[in-house]
C-alpha cells in the first residue's frame, strides 16, 4: 500500500530533512568560505584557458581572420559553428527557468539559478564569434545598429544576419534581466549574513535595499512569471532566428524549413547536456547532494531523451525531404554529409547524438551521476559537430564543382575554441565563488511545511 | 534594547509558522491599522488576501511597454528602408513587413522586458536602503528563516494601547520594538 503511492506520489525534492537555516548553510557556505584547493585548481586550469583566449583574440585582431582556416568556399568555419554551439548551449537555462516556470515543475529551483548564470555566460561567448568573424570587430557595431549618421545609410532589415543582431541583443539584455531579478532576494540573504563590512556593503547595494516585505514580493512574483512569459516565446525565437541564417540561404543543405524547430530542439539537448555536465561537478564540489538530487539528474536526463529523439528525426528528415524532392544538388549534399569527405564527422555527430543518449532509457544510468557522464560529454560533442557538419559540409560543396575546396582548421581556430571554454568556465567559477548558486529564497518556499496549510486565506 | 540615539517607531511580531502568519495578518488588516507590512524570506502564498492587497499592476504597464516596443519597431523598419532611405532588396516591396517580423518581436520583448523590471525597482520600493528593520537588526532573521509583522507607528501609547494586544491575541510571543537610529550613520 505505501509503496503503492510512494509510485504516484512526486519524487521529493530533497533527499534529507531541511529547513530554511541549513539550506542558507548549505547554500551560502560557499561564497562565505574561503575557496577549497578544489576551486583553486579548477580556476587556474579555465584561468590559463581564459589567457589562451585573450591572447589569440588580440592575435586575431592584429593579423585578421586569415589566421583562420576559412577560405573561399567555406567562408563560415569554426567561427560560426562555436557561435551557434555556444547560443544553444544557453538555452537550456532559459528553458529550465521560464518554460519549467510556467508548467509549475517544482524540482527546477534547484537548478534553476545555475542554469540561468549558464546561459548569461554562454551568449557572451557565442556574442564573441561573429563579432570577431566580421574582420573588424571594431566597426561592427556601426555595421549592425541603426545610428543615425552623415550618409543617412542604415542597415537591411531584411537580412537574418540583422535579425540576430536584435535576437540576441535582446536575448542577453532580458536573460540578464531575469537572472538579476533572480537573484534581489538571495542578495538580500548574503547581505545580512555578511560578517564582513565590504561584504555587507556590495551585497547591499546589489540587493538594491531588497526587505522581504509582502507589498514587494506581490509585485515581484507577478513580475517574475512575467519574465517567465517573455522568455519562453524569446528562447524559441532566439534559435529560430539562428537557423534562419542558414535557412533563408539558396546552399542545398541549409536552405529547408526544418531548421527552425530542428535547431531549437538542438539547442535544448546541448544545454541541458551542458547544465548536467556542470551541475554533476558543482554539486559534487559544494556538497550539495541532497539539494540538486538524484531526481534532478533524472529528469534532465529525461528531456536529453526526448530532445535526442527530436534531433533525430530531423536527421532522418533531412535525408528523406532530401530524397523526395528529386533536386540533384540537394540529394548529391546529403549522399556527401554521410559519405563524403567530412563523412566522419557526420557519424560521430550521429553517434553522439542519437545513439549513444539511448543508454538513458535505462533508469539505472538516468540515475547515477557516473554513468551518465559519459553520455552527456558526448552529447556536448555530438551537437557541436551537429553545427560544423551543417556549416562545412554544406558549403565545401556548391553548385560549380570548380569552386569545391576543403577546411581545415588552424592552430588559432582551435585555440580560440579552447580559449571560449575557458572563457565560460572561469566565469561560471567565478559565479559560484561569489553568489548562491542556487535560488535559496525560491527553495525555502517549496521546503515541506513553508507555505500555509490550507493553501492560503480566501476570505 | 532601545539605546540612546534610537527612536521607537513600530511594533514587530516574530512568527516561525505561516499558518499563525497569516491569521495575525487578517486581524491587522481588520483592525483598520495603515502602515503595515508582513517580511518573509520567501513569498508566502495567500498572504496578499490575508493582508487585503490589490493586484499588482505590472502586468497592464508590461502589455504597454510591449506594443510600444511593436509599435517603434514598425516605424524603425518601415521608416529606415522604405522612407528615409528607400531600400530595394531582391524586388521585395520597400515596406516588406513579412521581413520585418523577427525585429518586431524582438522589440516586442524586449521593451516589455525593461519596463517590467523598471516597474519591480519602482513598485517594489527598491533603491531604498535605509530602513528601520535594518537599524532594529531584524533583517538578518527575516531574509533567513523567520516572518516578521511590522506595525509602524510613532505613537508609542498607541502601539502598547493597541498593537500590542492585536499581536498578542494573534498569538505572537516574541514581540519587539521596531526602532531607527537617529543618529546620521547609514546603514546597509
Amino acid at each position: 500500500m505505501s509503496r503503492q503511492s510512494s509510485i504516484l506520489a512526486p519524487a521529493p525534492l530533497f533527499t534529507k530533512e531541511v529547513d530554511s537555516k541549513t539550506l542558507d548553510e548549505a547554500i551560502f557556505k560557499p561564497t562565505e568560505s574561503f575557496p577549497t584547493v578544489r576551486w583553486w585548481i579548477a580556476i587556474s586550469i579555465t584561468g590559463s584557458m581564459l589567457v589562451l583566449f585573450v591572447a589569440l583574440l588580440i592575435h586575431t585582431l592584429q593579423v585578421g581572420i586569415g589566421t583562420w582556416g576559412n577560405n573561399n568556399p567555406v567562408v563560415w568555419g569554426w567561427g560560426i559553428t562555436n557561435f551557434v554551439f555556444w547560443i544553444g548551449i544557453g538555452h537550456a537555462g532559459t528553458l529550465i527557468s521560464a518554460i519549467l516556470f510556467l508548467l509549475r515543475q517544482k524540482w527546477r529551483t534547484g537548478i534553476a539559478r545555475f542554469a540561468e548564470a549558464m546561459t548569461v555566460f554562454a551568449v557572451i561567448c557565442a556574442v564573441i564569434f561573429p563579432v570577431l568573424h566580421s574582420g573588424r570587430p571594431w566597426l561592427t557595431i556601426f555595421w549592425v545598429l541603426p545610428y543615425p549618421n552623415g550618409q543617412g545609410v542604415y542597415p537591411n532589415f531584411r537580412s537574418p544576419l540583422l535579425w540576430d543582431v536584435f535576437a540576441l541583443a535582446t536575448y542577453l539584455s532580458v536573460s540578464v534581466m531575469f537572472w538579476f531579478l533572480g537573484l534581489i532576494p538571495d542578495l538580500a540573504t548574503a547581505r545580512d549574513r555578511a560578517v564582513n563590512k565590504v561584504r555587507k556593503f556590495v551585497y547591499g547595494i546589489l540587493s538594491l535595499g531588497w526587505k522581504g516585505s509582502h507589498r514587494a514580493w506581490v509585485h515581484y512574483e507577478k513580475a517574475y512569471l512575467l519574465f517567465a512569459g517573455l522568455s519562453t516565446p524569446l528562447v524559441v525565437s532566439v534559435h529560430s532566428i539562428v537557423s534562419f541564417d542558414f535557412a533563408s540561404a539558396v546552399l542545398p543543405g541549409w536552405h529547408t524549413t526544418i531548421f527552425p524547430p530542428y535547431f531549437v530542439a538542438g539547442a535544448v539537448f546541448s544545454g541541458f547536456a551542458m547544465v548536467a555536465t556542470l551541475v554533476i561537478l558543482m554539486r559534487k564540489m559544494f556538497h550539495l547532494e541532497h539539494i540538486i538530487t538524484r531526481h534532478h539528474l533524472n529528469s534532465m536526463n529525461k528531456i536529453v531523451i526526448a530532445t535526442s529523439l527530436m534531433v533525430g528525426y530531423a536527421y532522418a528528415m533531412e535525408f528523406f525531404t532530401a530524397w523526395y524532392s528529386g533536386a540533384v544538388y540537394e540529394k548529391f549534399v546529403f549522399i556527401n554529409r554521410a559519405m563524403g569527405p567530412y563523412a566522419w564527422a557526420y557519424w560521430t555527430m550521429l553517434t553522439c547524438n542519437v545513439l549513444v543518449p539511448q543508454l538513458l532509457w535505462i533508469k539505472k544510468i538516468r540515475r547515477s551521476p557516473i554513468l551518465m557522464y559519459p553520455i552527456v560529454l558526448l552529447v556536448n560533442v555530438g551537437m557541436w559537430f551537429e553545427r560544423f557538419v551543417i556549416i562545412v559540409t554544406s558549403l565545401h560543396r556548391d553548385f560549380l564543382p570548380a569552386s569545391w575546396g576543403h577546411f581545415t582548421p588552424t592552430w588559432v581556430d582551435a585555440g580560440l575554441f579552447i580559449g571560449s571554454f575557458g572563457l565560460f568556465l572561469t566565469l561560471v567559477l567565478l559565479f559560484v565563488r561569489f553568489l548562491p548558486a542556487v535560488s535559496a529564497a525560491e527553495i525555502k518556499g517549496v521546503v515541506p511545511g513553508a507555505q500555509p496549510s490550507h493553501g492560503g486565506a480566501h476570505d | 534594547m532601545i539605546e540612546s540615539g534610537q527612536k521607537k517607531v513600530g511594533l514587530v511580531g516574530m512568527f516561525d509558522d505561516p499558518n499563525t502568519l497569516i491569521a495575525a495578518a487578517k486581524k491587522v488588516r481588520d483592525s483598520g491599522h495603515r502602515a503595515w507590512d508582513c517580511h518573509t524570506p520567501y513569498p508566502v502564498h495567500g498572504l496578499e488576501q490575508a493582508m487585503g492587497l490589490k493586484d499588482s499592476p505590472i502586468p497592464t504597464i508590461t502589455i504597454i511597454a510591449a506594443f510600444t516596443g511593436f509599435v517603434s519597431a514598425v516605424v524603425l523598419t518601415g521608416g529606415l528602408n522604405a522612407v528615409h532611405y528607400p531600400l530595394r532588396v531582391g524586388g521585395k516591396p520597400l515596406f516588406s513587413w513579412q521581413a520585418f517580423v523577427p525585429i518586431y518581436f524582438e522589440l516586442f520583448i524586449l521593451f516589455a522586458a525593461l519596463a517590467t523590471l523598471v516597474s519591480v525597482v519602482v513598485y517594489c520600493k527598491l533603491l531604498r536602503w535605509h530602513s528601520p528593520l535594518h537599524d532594529s537588526g531584524l533583517m538578518k532573521e527575516v531574509t533567513g528563516d523567520r516572518l516578521a509583522i511590522v506595525l509602524e507607528s510613532a505613537d508609542e501609547e498607541y502601539i502598547e494601547q493597541t498593537c500590542r494586544p492585536l499581536l498578542e491575541a494573534a498569538g505572537c510571543t516574541d514581540i519587539r520594538h521596531l526602532f531607527e537610529n537617529t543618529d546620521d550613520e547609514p546603514t546597509i
